[in-house]
């Protein structure tokens, strides 16, 4: 791992749906995956990048002259960048910019900050039955500093999950397990194909952690991503079950797309537009893991 | 949909809520009677006790077809008495109240003749207000037409005082009794105040006999109209009044119906006496009651239902009588309706032990099916209380129109005790108003005004000038250009801040002799222990506790305010001072780099962070030094809490753009709110930065939160709310509540105001009808942070 920091792209306080009570999410940079609807574009790069907001850009310039490595220019009354020069991300612009037209995603945070800012809601997880969870992006990418965190937290009695995306090599679970309570597992597609085309990978490392990871008696929330025409079938479900035969998990999360990362800050043109599933459909797909006796509940 | 348990309250809510308030001219002409027969003959105590016994003895009666409770402080629901005596309206202010689009009284032609040939020739220069502006000194009201402070009795009379438990054990025979007592023991050898003490106990004992009569006059109403009852029914029920309106008020209730109209005559008997700050409230109604719903239930009396039927008569009385009538300042620190009589449910017992009993749960219901602007309602939630209780009272809170409030009975104990109360005294006190700590039927705890924090500021900045104004009424404590540190400008503002304080306390000095030698209420005396055994009215410190209060308002901006100068100009060096200052002089026009600095990359108080937060312990710190244990002219000390009413509306209006980014003109945040879209980091975050504060040394803060409905949504959502409740109040927090509304629906009701007669919002310590809200007011509600998952 490059960073030997923590690299978050956002921190979520009074977060109620990344698992048990009032949480506090931490949200790592960097993903090995490249899903098409992901909702949270600026979690992949591994690096501080700049988002921009073109619509909130008055071509002011106040940022021109804070970029160390002159990438900035104006044409037709907004900011542009040079394709070709390296951003380095040091987030001058953004500090600079008057309209909330650049943010800077992903800030380095040190060990000890992000306990203290961890730890300053520990009354609410109390009363609550919450803590931290770790997203991402990837947390488990940068196992060194998680572990460390992770760790951190669980001495001070903070209720820890790790919501992660299971592409990491088994010896990343390995150190994190002695230190989570819960791991949210998402599992997308099914379908290797499918889940090659639109992740960019395939599932057959996820599932053999899966696999391990249930070994090794973690308590585990299997979240499943519910796209339009994308795995909104009985065949998706069928395989799901079977999986799970092999396998023991506490509960189901059922996550319907929306669309409300479509007008965030992007980065790129990278998200695609997907169309929610029905709740007809996500009332059956509820049904059927209840009729097989799992707690399944919709959302998170 | 038809709200009420039954269809009797279906019917007296449903005119409760459409009829619309007018003036009653009834009250001013009966005590213009009684002045112009008793003034200069008799003492004051007398002469105001006498014009008590000749207002109750001929003011008309008033039972509604269906009515089991019995009293209106007009001759009918919804006409609302003058007080001449306090405020004698200018025939212009009755044609606003009679005009003005929002909060207005129904004044008809003859009412304008009465007031102008008997009402103003006589109450004109005789009023308490025209009193107070003699009295008061230039640089008072050159402050108070600034928009510095406001001042709670120039309209209306001292109060801000609850019933506790004596009325049901005791019935005014009984209180004479108790007079009597201390009328033949006075000493009149030794004791200089024997003959003043003889005076308050003879008046004392004529306002006894006066609400006596007042009952009396019902039994005799109930027993005619019965008598004239065809449908047997009917009958039947006008005769239980007329036997309940024969024991109470003479005698102690002896049964649970008989105790709800024991309270409601003296409720009419405070609030027409005269027109004093939220009006009056019985307290610990759940506690109270218990044990005559014991006794009637257990002997089939009454059942759940008949129970849950009366206290709905109860509410729908309370939403019958709106605020007296407001005008100039002090309409617009309190643009309301709503009177504030606030009942506590739950809490503790005089003993310590958990107060929540079947009764509790009743009001719950009570207050649900009702959806009544009045009475406010509030529950106490104390460690001990079930968790059965909180959930209960959230779901109802999660219906969205901010009833009940949140209160933390264990920081209100506390808080009593550090004011100097008895255990007892405090285990069964609580919050009256919005949010004002008190111990009840114990205290006279009296709002005095409302203190503009943020503007002093504006005017240190200003070397004592005041642009709104145009006049130089701070201390010349420097041109801030040339102040070199952070300290020296916090030094020039608590300077003027004291400067100011003392001014408005030097004011309210002279306010109070004012109500003690020429307004005393000794009907209301005799309800507040100690003052039949001291011999002294209620507004001359007959009360066991005496209590003044100034309530800050502002705090969230006056602490960004001078974080936003501590971190931009001194810590971090961004910008200078002369360049702070000019961007505020001209609205941050031209300015955008500097406001983009100051509004959206500087600490913000409201986020959890100890840069802002700190500075907001100092500023909370400074006020607290500056007023609390100051004496009052009864025998007490002043304290401070933080509430607002609808003030910082108005505060808001009177101050240029601030140095943290708040425009010229805006709304300052409510309460300890952070100020408007500064808080960034979820309720937690506000909860921590909000605890922050000794809510302990303070009298009640007021801590409002806006959530969008999904968060609130099943078994999660009443989950995270008790948890943000309980560790709020776990923190030391005084209050919390909850607009649980979607921002979508208060703009388009801002639009169609006609398809949305029945939007209720929170909006400090009360909740009121967003259409009569003005439209600064909705705004500043509609932009207060939404609460939400992203």
């Amino acid at each position: 791992m490059k960073y030997n920091k923590n690299l978050i792209f956002n921190i979520q306080k009074f977060s109620i749906y990344d698992g048990p009570g009032i949480r506090t999410t931490i949200f790592y940079k960097g993903c090995p995956l490249s899903c098409s609807w992901c909702h949270n574009p600026e979690s992949k790069k591994s690096v501080p990048e700049i988002l921009t907001k073109d619509q909130n850009c008055k071509g002011c310039g106040s940022c021109l002259n804070s970029c160390p490595v002159n990438k900035l220019y104006i044409n037709n009354g907004r900011v542009c960048s040079v394709k070709d020069i390296e951003c380095k991300g040091c987030g001058k612009c953004a500090d600079c910019c008057i309209n909330s037209a650049r943010e800077l995603a992903g800030k380095e945070y040190n060990l000890n900050d992000l306990v203290g800012l961890i730890e300053s809601d520990q009354i609410f997880y109390d009363e609550s039955g919450g803590g931290v969870t770790f997203s991402g992006g990837e947390p488990l990418l940068q196992i060194d500093s998680l572990e460390k965190l992770a760790h951190k937290c669980k001495m001070h009695g903070i209720h820890v999950a790790v919501d992660t995306s299971g592409q990491v090599p088994f010896e990343y679970f390995e150190r994190i397990i002695p230190h989570a309570d819960l791991f949210l597992y998402d599992i997308k597609i099914m379908d290797l194909k499918s889940h090659k085309l639109h992740t960019g990978v395939s599932n057959n490392l996820i599932i053999e952690n899966l696999k391990k990871l249930s070994l090794n008696k973690a308590k585990v929330w299997l979240r499943l991503p519910v796209i339009d025409d994308l795995n909104n079938n009985d065949k998706h479900i069928d395989s799901v079950l079977k999986l799970l035969c092999s396998i023991n998990i506490d509960q189901i999360n059922i996550l319907p797309y929306h669309d409300m990362a479509i007008g965030k800050a992007t980065i790129t043109d990278r998200v695609e537009k997907f169309k929610t599933p029905s709740d007809h459909f996500i009332n059956h797909m509820q049904k059927r893991f209840q009729d097989n006796g799992y707690k399944t509940i919709i959302g998170g | 949909m038809e709200r009420g348990f039954t269809k009797r309250t279906q019917k007296l809510r449903n005119e409760s809520v459409s009829t619309k308030p007018n003036i009653s001219m009834e009250r001013s002409i009966l005590i213009t009677e009684a002045y112009k027969k008793y003034e200069g003959t008799v003492d004051i105590p007398i002469l105001r006790a006498l014009t008590f016994r000749h207002l109750m003895e001929n003011k008309k009666l008033h039972i509604s077809s269906g009515d089991l409770i019995v009293g209106e402080k007009g001759p009918s629901p919804l006409s609302v008495p003058t007080y001449p005596e306090l405020c004698c309206h200018t025939l212009d202010d009755l044609d606003v109240m009679n005009n003005r689009e929002r909060i207005g009284f129904e004044v008809v032609k003859d009412d304008l003749k009465i007031q102008e040939e008997i009402i103003i020739p006589f109450w004109e220069k005789r009023s308490i207000r025209s009193k107070i502006f003699e009295h008061v000194s230039d640089e008072w009201k050159d402050c108070y037409h600034a928009g510095i402070f406001t001042e709670f009795m120039e309209q209306r009379s001292p109060g801000h005082t609850v019933a506790d438990g004596k009325i049901y054990e005791k019935g005014f025979s009984d209180f004479i009794a108790d007079i009597d007592n201390e009328i033949v023991s006075i000493d009149y050898k030794n004791d200089r105040r024997a003959l003043d003490r003889k005076v308050q106990l003879n008046a004392m004992r004529i306002t006894c006999e006066a609400i006596i009569s007042y009952g009396k006059r019902y039994y005799e109403l109930a027993i005619s109209m019965a008598n004239n009852e065809k449908n047997p029914e009917r009958k039947e029920e006008l005769l239980k009044i007329a036997e309940n309106c024969k024991t109470v008020p003479a005698n102690k209730p002896k049964s649970y119906w008989q105790a709800v109209q024991m309270y409601w005559f003296i409720h009419i008997g405070v609030t027409s006496e005269l027109n004093n700050w939220d009006a009056y409230s019985p307290g610990r109604l759940d506690q109270h009651l218990i044990p005559f719903y014991n006794q009637d239930t257990e002997s089939g009396e009454i059942g759940r239902g008949k129970a849950r039927e009366l206290l709905e008569c109860l509410w729908i009385k309370f939403n019958n009588q709106p605020a007296p009538p407001k005008v100039g300042i002090t309409l617009k620190e309190s643009a309301t309706y709503t009177d504030f009589a606030n009942i506590n449910t739950g809490g503790i017992k005089k003993d310590g032990s958990n107060g929540v009993n079947e009764v509790s749960y009743l009001i719950l219901e009570t207050m649900d099916e009702m959806k009544l602007l009045q009475p406010s309602s509030n529950v106490q939630i104390s460690k001990k209380t079930p968790n059965n209780f909180l959930r209960k009272a959230l779901e109802v809170s999660r219906k969205g129109w901010g009833q009940p409030a949140f209160y933390n009975t264990d920081v209100i104990v506390q808080e009593l005790i550090l004011a100097g109360k008895e255990i007892r005294d405090a285990r069964q006190g609580g919050a009256s108003g919005c949010v004002e700590t008190g111990a009840f039927g114990k205290e006279a705890y009296i709002l005095t005004g409302y203190f503009n924090l943020p503007k002093i500021l504006e005017i240190t900045l200003n070397n004592g000038f005041d642009d709104y104004s145009s006049r130089q009424i701070g201390l010349k404590t420097g041109e801030v250009t040339d102040f070199k540190s952070y300290e020296e400008i916090l030094s020039a503002y608590e300077k003027q801040l004291k400067h100011f304080i003392d001014i408005k306390i030097i004011g309210n000095n002279i306010i109070e002799r004012i109500y003690g030698k020429q307004m005393p209420a000794p009907f209301l005396s005799v309800m507040t222990d100690d003052c039949i055994k001291r011999g002294m009215d209620y507004n001359e410190g007959g009360a066991r506790y005496n209590t003044s209060y100034l309530q800050g308002v502002g705090i969230g901006t006056i602490t960004d305010c001078l974080t936003s100068i501590k971190y931009n100009v001194f810590d971090e060096k961004k910008i200078t001072m002369e360049e702070l200052i000019s961007a505020i002089n001209s609205n941050f026009e031209g300015h955008e780099n500097i406001y983009n600095l100051v509004k959206h990359k500087t600490p913000k108080y409201g986020n959890d962070d100890d840069y802002a937060d700190n500075i907001m312990k100092s500023v909370f710190d400074m006020y607290h030094r500056l007023v609390t244990n100051r004496p009052n002219m009864k025998g007490g000390t002043y304290r401070i809490n933080m509430l607002p009413t609808t003030c910082h509306i108005y505060f808001g209006s009177v101050m240029k753009a601030s140095v943290n980014g708040r425009l010229s003109g805006k709304p300052l945040p409510d309460g300890i709110s952070p100020e408007k879209g500064a808080d960034v980091n979820g309720p937690t975050s506000v909860i921590k930065s909000a605890s922050k504060m000794d809510h302990i040394n303070t009298g009640g803060t007021l801590l409002n939160q806006k959530f969008s409905p999904s968060i609130v949504e099943g078994e999660k959502g009443i989950n995270n709310l008790a948890s943000l409740v309980k560790s709020y109040f776990a923190l030391d927090g005084h209050h919390i509540q909850f607009n649980i509304i979607d921002k979508k629906v208060l703009m388009e009701a801002q639009k169609n105001p006609d398809d949305y007669n029945d939007l209720i919002v929170r909006v400090a310590g009360y909740s009121d009808h967003f259409n009569n809200l003005e439209k600064a007011l909705q705004d500043e509600i509609i932009e207060r942070t939404d609460q939400k998952f992203n």
